[in-house]
Parts: C-alpha cells; sequence; structure tokens
C-alpha cells in the first residue's frame, strides 16, 4: 500500500473513531496556517487535524505535501502537538518526512493587552521535508529540487523556538511569531517570522443554531518568510508568502480551513493552495484515564 | 526511521481504537464529590472590570446566543445547565450569582489558568458579554456537588 494511501487511511480512520465519541465541542478557531495565536487548546480536549499544500514548483515537480496533527491540552497553560509529515512530488515519489513535537506554554496568568506564549519544538525531519508549516533561514523554492530519493537522505535534527504574541482589539486577533531555529547538527541559528490578522465575520452570537451563521467564519491574512542566519541577517535570499486565510468553526466541532498563498519574490513558491480538517475531541484525556482504570 | 514512523502511527491507531470502546462502554460512576470548589477569583476582579455594565443585559436574543455559546464552549465542564461537572465548578452557586456582569466578564476574559480554566478571549467581546447575560438567567441552584447523599 503506497504511503499516502496509508496516510489517508489513517486520517480517514481517526476521522470515523471521532464520529463515536459523545461530545463535539465546537471549536473557536483562528484561520491561520503558519501564524500561531495566543490561545492554547483546552485543558483535556485532543484536536485531530489534517492540513494540506498543494505547490507550485519552477524548474521542478509541483508538490502535495500533507500532515496530522495531534494537539493536545495538558493543562491551560501547556499544549502539546504531535506532527506525522509527508509528501507527494509528481512524476517522482511519495515518502514520509519526519515527526515533530511541540510544546506551548503560556507564561502569564492574566489576559494582557499583549500576551505571550513560549514555543519549543523538537523536529526530526529529512531533507524531503516539504510542509512549509515554518519558513526560516534561506529557505527558497530551488531547495525543493531536489528529487526524493536523494532529499530524503539527509537527516536533520533541529530544535525550534518561538515567541509567540497575540492581542485582541476590537473583535481582531493580532498575532506576531519570532522564529529561532537551531540545527543541532551545529548549524548557525536561523530565522524567521509570522504575522498574522483575523476577524469573526460577525462578533455578536447569533440566537439560532446554524452553520452557516456569520460568526462561524473567521477571514484574515497571514504573512510569512525568513529573515536569514546568524551570519546574514536580513530579507537577502529568503523566501515571503501572503495568504489570505479563512475558517469554518461549525457547531458540530469540525473545522475547516483554506488558504490561497501567494509568493512575494523570486525566491518563493509562485502559488501554493492551503486546506485543513480539524476535529476537537473533549475530554480525551478523561477518557484516556478511564481506559486505564477500567484495565488496572 | 521508517520503523519508528510506522510504531508512532500504529500507536496512534490503537490509542484512537481503545478510546472509541473506552468510549461506548455504560458510563456507571456518579460525578465525583467535590465540596472544595475555590470562587475566590471572583473577588480579584479590578474595580474598574467589576463595575461594567453588560450592554446586552436588555437584549432579549442574549440569552438564547449565550445559552447556545454555553452548550458549545462551557457546558463539558461545567455541566449541561451550569450546575458544575467533574471538571467545573456550579456557575449556579450564590458566589457566581452574586457577581456582578463585569466581574463574570473578566474571569471569562482573563481565566484562571492555573486552576485549569481556560482564557475565553478567543470569543468576541459581544459573545463573552451574551454569556454573561446567560449565566446571569441561570439563577442561584443547589451545587449538585455539594448536596449531601
Amino acid at each position: 500500500m503506497p504511503r499516502l494511501s496509508r496516510l489517508f487511511a489513517t486520517a480517514l480512520f481517526l476521522v470515523f473513531c471521532s464520529h463515536l465519541l459523545p461530545r463535539a465541542v465546537r471549536a473557536q478557531e483562528n484561520p491561520y496556517i503558519v501564524t500561531y495565536d495566543q490561545f492554547l487548546e483546552e485543558p483535556r480536549n485532543l484536536e485531530i487535524e489534517y492540513f494540506s499544500t498543494y505547490g507550485t514548483q519552477r524548474g521542478g515537480n509541483d508538490f502535495h505535501a500533507f500532515w496530522l496533527e495531534f494537539e493536545y491540552g495538558a493543562t491551560a497553560w501547556w499544549t502539546t502537538e504531535f506532527y506525522l509529515d509527508a509528501q507527494t512530488t509528481f512524476h517522482d515519489s511519495t515518502v514520509s518526512t519526519g515527526f515533530r513535537w511541540e510544546n506551548r506554554f503560556r507564561p502569564l496568568k492574566r489576559e494582557h493587552f499583549i500576551n505571550p506564549v513560549l514555543y519549543v519544538e523538537y523536529e526530526h525531519v529529512n531533507g524531503a521535508d516539504k510542509i512549509l508549516k515554518e519558513i526560516e533561514g534561506h529557505d527558497v523554492e530551488s531547495d525543493f529540487l531536489t528529487p526524493n530519493a536523494e532529499a530524503r537522505r539527509e537527516i536533520n535534527n533541529e530544535l525550534e523556538l518561538k515567541l509567540i504574541l497575540g492581542s485582541n482589539f476590537k473583535g481582531w486577533n493580532i498575532s506576531e511569531n519570532f522564529l529561532f531555529v537551531k540545527n543541532l547538527a551545529g548549524e548557525p541559528w536561523e530565522f524567521g517570522y509570522a504575522v498574522g490578522a483575523s476577524r469573526p465575520l460577525a462578533l455578536k452570537a447569533s440566537a439560532k443554531r446554524c452553520n452557516f451563521c456569520p460568526q462561524n467564519f473567521v477571514a484574515g491574512v497571514e504573512m510569512y518568510g525568513g529573515l536569514g542566519d546568524t551570519s546574514s541577517f536580513g530579507l537577502n535570499e529568503t523566501s515571503q508568502y501572503l495568504a489570505p486565510v479563512l475558517v469554518w468553526n461549525m457547531p458540530s466541532g469540525w473545522t475547516l480551513r483554506a488558504s490561497p498563498t501567494f509568493g512575494l519574490n523570486g525566491n518563493s513558491h509562485q502559488f501554493m493552495i492551503r486546506w485543513g480538517i480539524a476535529k476537537e475531541i473533549s475530554g480525551f484525556g478523561d477518557m484516556v484515564k478511564k481506559v486505564f482504570r477500567d484495565r488496572s | 526511521m521508517k520503523s519508528c514512523l510506522i510504531s508512532a502511527r500504529i500507536f496512534a491507531l490503537i490509542f484512537v481504537v481503545s478510546l472509541c470502546f473506552a468510549q461506548n462502554q455504560p458510563e456507571t460512576e456518579k460525578p465525583a464529590r467535590d465540596t472544595s470548589h475555590d470562587y475566590s477569583e471572583l473577588t480579584k476582579a479590578p474595580e474598574k472590570a467589576r463595575v461594567r455594565a453588560n450592554p446586552f443585559q436588555n437584549d432579549p436574543d442574549a440569552v438564547v446566543a449565550g445559552q447556545f455559546l454555553f452548550e458549545n464552549h462551557c457546558a463539558e465542564c461545567h455541566g449541561d445547565s451550569g450546575v458544575g461537572g467533574k471538571k467545573g465548578p456550579s456557575l449556579r452557586a450564590t458566589e457566581v450569582q452574586d457577581a456582578t456582569p463585569g466581574t463574570l466578564f473578566w474571569l471569562l476574559t482573563s481565566g484562571v489558568a492555573r486552576k485549569g480554566m481556560p482564557v475565553w478571549s478567543k470569543l468576541p467581546e459581544a459573545q463573552r458579554w451574551q454569556l454573561v447575560r446567560y449565566l446571569k438567567s441561570l439563577g442561584p441552584k443547589k451545587d449538585i456537588n455539594t448536596e449531601k447523599p
């Protein structure tokens, strides 16, 4: 069974299982695909997410990168998340590209005008990784020209740190991420950024149960890119992207995101289409406890 | 690397299947009786927040809209009609019902992260006020978690 099919089957299976779970919690997500906001997962809830990126490639084959996320609210101030990544390069092959484990911590007890969140991630990915979940250093489009068989031989163990700042103002969410990445093989620190702004289409909730009420939709825009590394900080030889984003938070607990993404300079992929589907499972932590308690 | 990824996927699948089966078993346990709910956070609201009036106080739709919001976001912890659940205290307790709308709005906005209450500023301000309007409409009721057996 090809890897792509296996991963899709896994995703579909998880989606199927989520139907068996009793209480759907309506997620209230911002629409960003790359930018993080200041909000964490609710305690003991699990969100299962599937994301997909179709990207154009000048001088090579277009690609479809996809990943699964398991996001768990360990506490109200700590969210942990596990990713599995893969990609298909057309006319080449489908390969797994690695895994990531991230943690986000909210250090301040109260809500402020600017709310910081600290982000720590370990990545074990190979050189064929194309999910573009973050852009760092001098990542450019031409890096993706290497055939999968050759690219996947390069293994990267990276530590990624982010400072996430988020604010809410008159219904708008404004989020800024500052990215610091260290390849543990001894390469220099690389830098990147992501910024986003979004707003629900309606701020007031409707007094009717509805899927298509405007308050269920959040629209916005995000921009992200690399900022070089310690030896050459700045925008030179970096890729930059601008992306309108839209999310539909359905009352059933499903969340759909979509984002056409445009490269802003010659080093960027000219166009990508990104989308994702997510389902939040309420009380996952309690269910796990129950499984183990019943066995003991 | 390959075996590691396959193992991780198998583990994830087993985990979810276990949960599905676990969830389909009938719930026989009664909610834990916890008489130690702490409402002291309500007293920490700054004066400026405490005196804020609810702009939806006279909006007849706000209670219904707030109820839908409550069902979607709050009932999981605080019980279906705010009487308290395994994770969250009763919102029909005197401490909550006697609190000013501004105090409840402040608590919703700030959360009590160290005690498991998330920040709800992800909901627009208008929706948080609608929630407060619904909470205040519930009125006091004896907390099921503090009832004698």
